[in-house]
């Protein structure tokens, strides 16, 4: 269909539709209260279209996981919002629903030009409780939805640009620190009348039309970039994997099987191998389960813009029977923040092995989600701490990976350690590079993060969510796994290992007592046995692997002085790379 | 007063302005940058005006030292000392990633892990001392890291900002271990919490100072060999200058100062002008810098970030930069969108025009082939290009692809390159709650008149000021700036609990502390300017907004009062329920150095008449067509002109673009002020 619209004016669109989003963007982080979405960023905000839900726009500072998935909620809104005025607001958080999990609520909102629908303006934040059995939502042992939280299906929270005070006396009864969630509630709300007044503008000035015109077109351009992107990979069947240490309830590893086709200028994945549904909270539902996707194709492709023809490209065969379609009332708290990481590290996984020179190593990817909630009898009150950390990535052609990188589809910043013992009864003990957790390879990965919180009075206990515990991030192309994340509870002079490793709940802290977090390294590409020796001796000479770990991953052999030794290191590496290898 | 001359340092130019207070006589130089000794490129730029070094009063110089020693990473070697458990903070940062998209990318921290220690010690978040410092361990750690090579030393330690007594102890201890006093206390360079942006600035303060003294002792001597006596002051990035005898104490001030000087020069020629409200838009060939005044006054900001991971939290003047300039490059991607940048040719190749071999079409380009820049004066060509060789590849790189002709793609260019500069323009400073038609445009450096006047349009600015001498703005900036000196202090208390003594003390610390640097510094002044604000959140917020205090005693119901009504500015949200935080108090000391009359700038062998002005005539397109448009040498523009668009009107540096329905007038101090009417659904 040619729409005959001049290339200048497709251009501003697409700029003057962007830039509405960017601002809601920015003004949501900088009003917002919750943390996890003033300094986390844990937020995104979006234009979609008026009869299908597809998005139209996304703002560029969102968070990487809302990819494509607000489309899916405004579309569940669609199909059941009736009498749509203008001032209205649906929220939403309902997994099932094209959601993720409980925390990230929605507000979806009609826009209207000139008494006409024209578009739905969405918004997603992350708020810091919504309920359920344990503070914050991360549950690592729920085995139904009802236990992680208040489940909102869409409800008009606003009726004609009022606040409707029964339904958020509903929501503030029925979650913790409910008192700050009305600024949050205000600045989401104040997010999308600030994207309301600039779309406005920006029809009043092209017109109607044009910008109908426009966002058809653009769509189409976006998938005609996609596709010759993805021309550039060879034809081919190319399979990964990954692996969850367990949903939290029953201690067995969960697996992603992916497998790729590439034909022409398509791509199709296959999960249908992958485990079935859990017990535990690791279920996925199936828009993140897209939107995992999604993301793991902008990591590799990040110049191609967001709109709905991005993803028209990419065929997702619904994985029914697995843990990635998780159905109501399977538990899913672990599904934004975690089994999404494991969903792109298998597309890395499999993708590395077409594209190489465009792709990784595996990155640490878990959101390393920490939560010690009790009372703090000094100050009279109680509370809950949230720390989240990152761990190396993945090395890559030409560079070591970067350590504490952040989860695979955040880009959070922690909150520093002064400030979190300003509000909280604990010491940190310790905050340093985790030695040692980096995968061997050619290009080496990048290093996580060793910290020790000590508990200084009152009772309270520990909850997390954090994965990579049992299998450390995967190298690539003979790179080796990077360094596995590690927990001890340090109680009475005795250490406790959760069973399940990197996940656990209500474990009970007394003033004094330790918890130690080690998160994962990053993991290697390309052969250990290539990588410089000058560059694996500087790495010793900054403690980050002792002489002995290097002798064995790397084949490099340093003297006392920490100098390379010539000879014993290109011995050390013949014998290592073996006899049909020399 | 006497003689005073302000000398700017820049990429390429080295800029003078030298103002004879009594004669009222003004000189201008523009020499080469000479880059490994910035002081060759000073004294040659005093020899070209042949200035009388014993005559002059004071000597204000702006030096990119420090910044280009950062973004080059070409640094002193550091150490660190910092509480036990915690060296890695400074290489672990805040967990983030280069880009939102793609997994890759690289971090080195300033301070490379071989030169950081830990030293039994530990203050926690109320004050109070959990293990005591080992002093031994300190002097061992300083030796140790002297002998590693170090040149600076940083002492950092958690939570020095609400008791700084163990960073003190050991900097005086290390100190005495140190020979050349180049040891930083991370609580005196910025009291503020958050350990890791705390201890970066300290790092930064670090790694630029033993640079920083070098060079200016060396600029002394060659002064003092010419004959100069009086006082030699630095511009920090604060936007406010400071004696070059103490300057590298706190090396990270002068880090940006270039930036800050040319907002610095826009707050006082708008002012003068009678704009207090301003943006300023310095265009320059790979980047643009847009900075926000209001009443005057430039706003200045904590939280800038030089590059990825390295926050500098000293206030200084809130410059955001963009990526769009001269040599930005348009091209048509493979979905046929045409795009301008972010990729730019930088000065070499350059734009097709410059004749270094570069054939990728840049905004330059289309602004030459569009008639805006007079194809004749262009600066720095090496060979020249014709016309037509530019209008082909801009045909080739984008009107083929596009279906249109040259002049329809350079058309096309300029549009989308405006298009994304005002909405670049609009996300740093209009969509923080002004309302644009309170604005003036400010525009300078060699590209930003150019553009102007179309970006007001766009962002309905009704007022845009093309300033006497756009190309010496940063000069000027030396030589109107005030000296300075800011203190900030983290509280981080609900405005409830808050004790007003408590505030009074805090705030009258500050000013001790500046009035006796300034004392310190021997520098004459008129007077002392203060300013005070407050950084304040609501509980449970981490993000904050500054608000200006309105006197020292004021009450916590005034200060609770001013957040609400800044908050509701801001973001047009009433949030009584929550509770308001004090978390820092911040104080500036100015020195007020006598002010300079801008009308010296304006003076010129100017013509009697608007024609006697027009130096020619050529084809200039605009929006609409191209039409026949008169070209006015600045210079000869008579007093008080007025007239209106379209126009080109050409000056050495800068080359000024009037749309066909702009009016313009030239004020008192030369100053040219642009009428523009905004266009449909613009803002």
């Amino acid at each position: 269909m040619t729409r005959n619209i001049d290339p200048v004016t497709l251009a501003v669109v697409q700029n003057g539709l962007q830039q509405v989003c960017n601002e809601m963007d920015l003004a949501f982080v900088r009003a917002a209260f919750s943390p996890v979405i003033s300094e986390a960023l844990d937020r995104s905000d979006g234009i979609y279209h008026r009869e299908t839900g597809e998005l139209i726009a996304q703002g560029e500072l969102g968070l990487p996981v809302f990819v494509g998935t607000m489309q899916f909620s405004t579309q569940a809104v669609i199909q059941r919002a009736r009498d749509v005025q203008p001032g209205d607001i649906f929220i939403v958080n309902d997994p099932y629903l094209g959601g993720t999990h409980l925390m990230d609520v929605k507000f979806v909102k009609p826009f209207f030009f000139r008494g006409r629908l024209f578009a739905w303006l969405a918004n997603t934040g992350h708020w810091p409780d919504t309920g359920g059995m344990v503070p914050g939502g991360f549950s690592a042992n729920a085995t139904e939805v009802e236990q992680e939280g208040l489940r909102l299906p869409p409800v008009k929270l606003y009726k004609r640009g009022e606040i409707d005070e029964e339904i958020l006396s509903i929501i503030l009864s029925n979650i913790r620190i409910a008192d700050q969630r009305i600024g949050d509630i205000k600045a989401q709300a104040a997010a999308l009348a600030i994207g309301e007044k600039r779309l406005a503008a920006l029809i009043e000035r092209y017109g109607e039309e044009t910008v109908e015109a426009c966002i058809a077109e653009l769509k189409e351009r976006a998938e005609q970039q996609m596709r010759a992107r993805i021309a550039t990979i060879p034809d081919g069947v190319y399979e990964g994997e990954a692996f969850v240490d367990s949903d939290g309830v029953v201690d067995a590893p969960l697996r992603i099987a992916m497998k790729i086709t590439k034909k022409d200028d398509g791509l199709s994945f296959d999960m249908s191998g992958s485990s079935p549904p859990c017990q535990g909270p690791m279920n996925s539902v199936i828009a993140t389960t897209k939107s995992s996707i999604y993301l793991a194709m902008k990591h590799i492709f990040p110049e191609v813009p967001i709109n709905a023809g991005t993803f028209a490209p990419l065929e997702v065969l619904e994985p029914e029977d697995t843990f990635l379609y998780a159905k109501y009332p399977r538990p899913v708290s672990g599904c934004a923040a975690e089994v999404s990481q494991r969903i792109a590290e298998a597309v890395f996984n499999a993708m590395v092995k077409a594209i190489p020179d465009r792709l990784f190593a595996a990155p640490a990817g878990t959101s390393g989600n920490f939560a010690l909630g009790g009372h703090d009898p000094k100050r009279g009150r109680s509370y809950v701490m949230y720390v989240i950390s990152g761990g190396g990535y993945g090395g890559f052609r030409g560079g070591d990976g970067i350590s504490n990188g952040c989860s695979t589809i955040g880009i959070s910043k922690t909150t520093p350690i002064e400030v979190m013992e300003q509000y909280y009864p604990v010491l940190f003990e310790e905050y340093s590079l985790h030695e040692g957790s980096g995968g061997a390879g050619r290009w080496r990965g990048g290093f996580g993060v060793n910290y020790t919180i000590r508990l200084r009075r009152g009772e309270a206990r520990a909850s997390m969510v954090m994965d990579h515990g049992r299998f450390g991030p995967q190298g690539a192309l003979g790179g080796r796994d990077g360094g596995t994340n590690r927990v001890r509870v340090e109680r009475n002079g005795k250490v406790y290992v959760p069973p399940h490793l990197s996940k656990d709940q209500d474990i009970r802290i007394a003033p004094g007592d330790r918890v130690h977090v080690s998160t994962p390294g990053g993991g290697g590409y390309g052969d250990p046995l290539e990588r410089d020796p000058a560059l694996v001796a500087r790495d010793v000479r900054r403690g980050y692997y002792t002489q002995a770990e290097v002798r064995e991953r790397f084949g490099v052999v340093l003297n006392e002085t920490g100098e390379v030794d010539g000879t014993a290191t290109r011995a050390a590496r013949e014998g290592a790379r073996g006899p049909n290898q020399a | 007063m006497g003689s005073i001359a302000g000398i700017d340092v820049g990429g390429t130019f080295t800029d003078l302005i030298l103002i004879d207070d009594e004669s009222g006589q003004v000189e201008i130089a523009k020499v080469p940058t000479t880059v490994d000794n910035q002081a060759f490129g000073v004294i040659a730029a005093l020899r070209a005006v042949n200035a009388d070094l014993a005559s002059l009063s004071a000597i204000v110089h702006g030096t990119t030292t420090t910044t280009n020693a950062l973004l080059e990473r070409k640094i002193a070697r550091v150490g660190l000392i910092t509480t036990q458990g915690f060296r890695d903070v400074l290489e672990l940062g805040r967990r983030t990633r280069p880009k939102p998209y793609g997994l890759i990318g690289g971090f080195e921290p300033l301070i490379p892990r071989e030169l950081r220690r830990e030293v039994p010690e530990r203050i926690d978040a109320d004050g109070e001392v959990v293990v005591a410092l080992d002093e031994a361990a300190v002097a061992v750690a300083a030796r140790e890291l002297l002998e590693a090579g170090a040149e600076a030393l940083v002492v950092h330690f958690l939570h020095s900002y609400l008791n700084p007594e163990h960073e003190r102890r050991a900097r005086d201890v290390a100190a005495r271990h140190w020979p050349n006093g180049h040891v930083t206390a991370g609580h005196a360079i910025m009291s503020e919490y958050r350990e890791y942006e705390r201890g970066v600035t300290a790092a930064v303060n670090a790694a630029v100072q033993p640079i920083l003294h070098r060079y200016i002792r060396r600029l002394e001597t060659e002064l003092k060999a010419q004959g100069f006596s009086r006082d030699l002051l630095v511009m920090q990035g604060n936007g406010g200058t400071v004696a070059a005898s103490i300057v590298a104490e706190a090396a990270v001030n002068t880090v940006m100062s270039g930036p800050a000087s040319g907002v610095i020069a826009a707050a006082f020629t708008a002012r003068a002008a009678g704009f207090p409200n301003v943006i300023t838009y310095d265009m320059g060939g790979t980047s643009s810098d847009v900075g926000l005044i209001q009443n005057s006054v430039p706003q200045v900001s904590s939280e800038l970030e030089i590059e990825y991971a390295m926050p500098v939290h000293v206030p200084m003047v809130d410059v955001h930069t963009i990526g769009a300039g001269g040599g930005s490059i348009a091209q048509v991607n493979e979905s046929g969108m045409l795009q301008v940048g972010p990729e730019s040719a930088g000065a070499s190749p350059g734009p097709i025009c410059y004749g270094r071999g570069g054939e990728r079409p840049t905004i330059t380009d289309a602004n030459l082939l569009l008639g805006r820049l007079n194809p004749e004066k262009l600066l720095a060509v090496d060979s020249p290009v014709s016309l037509e060789k530019v209008g082909e590849l801009i045909k080739r790189a984008v009107g083929r692809a596009l279906g249109l002709d040259a002049t329809e793609a350079a058309a096309a260019i300029l549009r989308i390159a405006n298009d994304r500069m005002a909405g670049a323009i609009r996300m740093v400073s209009l969509s923080r709650g002004h309302d644009p038609r309170d604005f003036a445009l400010f525009a300078f450096g060699g590209a930003g008149p150019l553009h102007a006047a179309a970006l007001a349009r766009e962002l309905a600015i009704p007022r845009v000021l093309i300033p006497a001498r756009p190309g010496i703005t940063n000069a000027l900036g030396c030589v109107v700036a005030d000296i300075r000196h800011d203190y900030v202090k983290t509280v981080n208390r609900p405005l409830t609990d808050l004790d007003p003594r408590l505030l009074l003390e805090t705030i009258r610390a500050q000013i001790d502390e500046g009035k006796a640097t300034i004392a310190r510094e021997g520098v004459e002044v008129e007077g002392i300017t203060l300013l005070h604000s407050a950084d304040m959140q609501f509980q449970g917020q981490s993000h904050i907004l500054s608000v200006p205090l309105p006197r020292l005693d004021v009450t916590r119901e005034e200060l609770h009062a001013a957040f609400a009504s800044a908050y509701w500015q801001r973001f047009e949200v009433e949030l009584k329920e929550i509770r308001p935080i004090l978390v820092n108090l911040h104080t500036a000391v100015i020195g007020r150095r006598s002010a300079v009359d801008l009308k010296a700038l304006a003076r010129a062998e100017r013509s009697d008449t608007l024609a006697g002005a027009q130096v020619a005539e050529r084809q200039v397109w605009f929006e609409g067509g191209s039409r026949a448009t008169p070209i006015y040498r600045r210079e000869l523009l008579p007093e008080r002109a007025r007239f209106e668009g379209p126009a080109i009107v050409e000056q050495l540096d800068t080359t000024i673009v009037i749309e066909p329905d702009n009016r313009v007038e030239m004020d008192e101090y030369g100053n040219l002020i642009l009428a523009i009417l905004p266009m449909k659904g613009a803002g």
